[in-house]
């Protein structure tokens, strides 16, 4: 799939040529955010919940290690097969090292963030493996040639037009057929013809217990139960950070997680997967890339309690405004842009920057992440580390030049004040890259300094 | 070093102090009218909750909603009078074409309109995700308020596959309009026994 290409200012910009879109797109994920309002104010002890999942993946960081061996005793006791994979790569070929085995070459998947960051499908397809993804809207955008643009709401940029579209040229529904009822029904009876027929599924996986070896699912379609019932060999891929310690904590993240993500009480299915169906295979891949790297960064380490809900990215005023697409990176919005630069920080310089700073998503995320300030702490890394955009580099030396020096700091503030009201053409134009961004202030009659010595002559 | 020792070797080094396990009081925010909410929130899930006083009226809401269904299966011996009880296959293929399975559910949670089923109870796992209806029958008494007490009485029970099942399978996925039967049952019916 093509990833799209540019930097999350360029993407954006591009995203941003259709403002009725945009608007839209606003619109609508700031709908989802506040039914996920709605659904925690029902809710008395919410904020008592966030805190106890935050202690728990507390636990969980401070002693993954335990937990990994812990999980894969048990699930080995319990039938499951388990492999490790230190990176994208390890983990591709162990999957079709297992389809190889049983001589498979057509596969289904459910949603799988994991499968995404390492390119999964791709990879399997120059192996000669077909895929089909069977989340409605995974598929939707597989079909489109795109990523998703959201973790959970993959197609969320689509208009019902141009999936009506995809699906006159690919499934055979009527030309300029658009009714998501009726689209959805030609979804079900093409997915199931898939489900019936393909031998392998392969899933995600929302958490795994240290205590019992089972993980669980979290589906509203049933894809991912479909797709395990009727395969003969059923590959679950997960996160090393997706271990929890005991079958009881799933009572808080199954009530925090869809009322963070869309405001439901509860996904429709949430299933536990503990031992193979008789006659079945099951393999879980236990995948670090790059997390054990990110476990060793005390300011950073924090990002791997998320549970992808998304409820960060429905927040988000830059995410809302800008797309998922724009992110460039399987995992968009505030958090996608601080797990990016763990994995390749010079590819991701952009990411941390796109954001307001506000805080919303610090302010909504169920396991309490500090995803504002990890934003703003990875600038200072990419800063520090000589990767900033040569642009915002040289204007930040003109600001430390100015800055350091009173004289030259009142000096650069009156022209400043001189140019906005006299030439603003000056600053607001084309070539100045921080005005892009922005909207210049209206210039004050006085500055701050010539004012407070004319009014406080006397102190 | 092998992938496995690879990670466990990082995670053990770059792992923080350890922090302890917080303590999850399963008793918060009891409800008392649990059975109520839980109706209520099932039919905002898309899903139907009735309550049948014993099996007599049971069966007559089965016949009542699905007159006409052709293939309706259970796992429920008591239902062998109106549907076919003979799950035994080695293919879960064979129920493709199901079109009612009606199962025996362990307990309800009130909060989120979910029903707890372990694959004892489901005959074969795919059943509850195949058929076009699915009616799942619980017990009055088996209502819980919240998830933690659900896990509670989950315990530390063993199965090879158990799953909570709130309303019909459902998808938002074509501009956030909520279409019911993705694809799984596009319905559910919750049948409380007296």
């Amino acid at each position: 799939m093509e990833k799209s290409k540019g930097t999350h200012a360029e993407l954006a910009e591009q995203f941003n040529k259709d403002q009725s879109r945009v608007d839209w797109h606003d619109e609508t994920l700031f709908w989802i955010r506040n039914k996920r309002d709605k659904a925690a104010g029902k809710i008395p002890e919410w904020e008592a919940l966030r805190e106890q999942a935050s202690a728990i993946k507390n636990n969980v960081l401070s002693n993954l290690h335990t937990y990994l061996e812990d999980f894969e005793k048990r699930a080995l006791k319990n039938g499951i097969q388990v492999h490790w994979a230190v990176d994208a790569a390890a983990h591709n070929q162990i999957v079709l090292d297992i389809l190889k085995q049983h001589e498979i070459t057509e596969m289904i998947k459910s949603k799988s963030m994991l499968t995404e960051e390492c390119q999964l499908n791709e990879f399997l397809a120059v192996n000669g493996v077909d895929v089909i993804d069977t989340d409605l809207g995974e598929r939707i955008v597989q079909l489109a040639k795109e990523p998703p643009s959201h973790i959970v709401l993959p197609c969320i940029h689509k208009k019902k037009e141009e999936i009506g579209e995809l699906f006159y040229k690919h499934l055979g529904t009527a030309k300029g057929e658009s009714d998501p009822q009726v689209l959805t029904a030609a979804a079900r009876v093409h997915l199931r013809q898939a489900f019936i027929t393909r031998r392998a599924a392969l899933t995600g996986v929302n958490f795994a217990v240290a205590e019992t070896g089972e993980f669980v699912v979290c589906t509203n379609e049933g894809n991912a139960d479909m797709g395990a019932h009727l395969s003969e060999v059923h590959i679950a891929a997960m996160g090393i950070e997706k271990i929890i310690p005991e079958r009881k904590h799933l009572g808080v993240f199954l009530r925090l997680l869809t009322r963070s993500a869309t405001g439901q009480p509860i996904t429709t299915y949430s299933s536990h997967f503990k031992k193979p169906r008789p006659g079945q295979q099951m393999h879980i891949i236990l995948v670090d890339n790059g997390r054990s790297t990110q476990l060793g960064r005390p300011d950073f380490r924090n990002s791997l309690k998320c549970i992808r809900c998304g409820a960060c990215m429905n927040t988000c005023p830059v995410y809302r405004r800008s797309g998922g697409h724009s992110y460039h990176n399987a995992i968009s919005g505030p958090i996608g842009a601080i797990l990016a630069p763990n994995l390749n920080m010079e590819k991701h310089t952009d990411l941390p920057f796109a954001s307001t700073l506000c805080g919303s998503c610090t302010y909504v995320c169920p396991v309490k992440i500090d995803i504002h300030t990890q934003l703003y702490k990875w600038r200072q890394v990419i800063v520090k580390k000589g990767f900033a955009d040569p642009a915002k580099a040289a204007a930040m030396k003109g600001m430390e030049f100015t800055l350091s020096s009173p004289a030259r700091y009142r000096a650069a503030g009156k022209t400043g004040k001189w140019i906005l009201k006299h030439v603003p053409v000056m600053v607001n134009n084309r070539l100045n890259a921080w005005y892009k961004h922005r909207e210049m202030p209206a210039v004050p009659i006085t500055s701050f300094r010539d004012w407070y010595i004319k009014n406080h002559k006397h102190d | 070093m092998t992938n496995r020792n690879l990670i466990l070797t990082a995670v053990a080094k770059n792992q923080p102090e350890y922090q302890e396990i917080p303590d999850i009081p399963a008793e918060n925010n009891i409800e008392t009218e649990t059975l109520q909410s839980f109706k209520q929130v099932l039919s905002d899930i898309g899903g139907t909750a009735l309550e049948a006083k014993d099996i007599a009226e049971l069966k007559v809401l089965i016949q009542t909603f699905f007159p006409e269904s052709s293939r309706k299966v259970s796992t429920m011996q008591i239902l062998s009078d109106i549907v076919d009880t003979d799950l035994s296959s080695d293919f879960p293929h064979d129920f493709e074409d199901v079109d009612v399975a009606i199962l025996e559910g362990h307990f309800g949670v009130a909060e989120n309109g979910a029903v707890w089923i372990t694959e004892d109870k489901m005959g074969q796992r795919i059943l509850p995700f195949i058929c076009q209806h699915l009616v799942l029958i619980i017990h009055k008494d088996e209502v819980c308020a919240t998830m933690q007490q659900a896990y509670a009485k989950v315990g530390t029970a063993d199965y090879g596959f158990g799953t909570f099942i709130a309303g019909p399978s459902k998808t938002a996925d074509i501009e956030q309009s909520l279409v019911l039967g993705a694809h799984g049952p596009k319905s559910l019916l919750v049948l409380i026994l007296s």
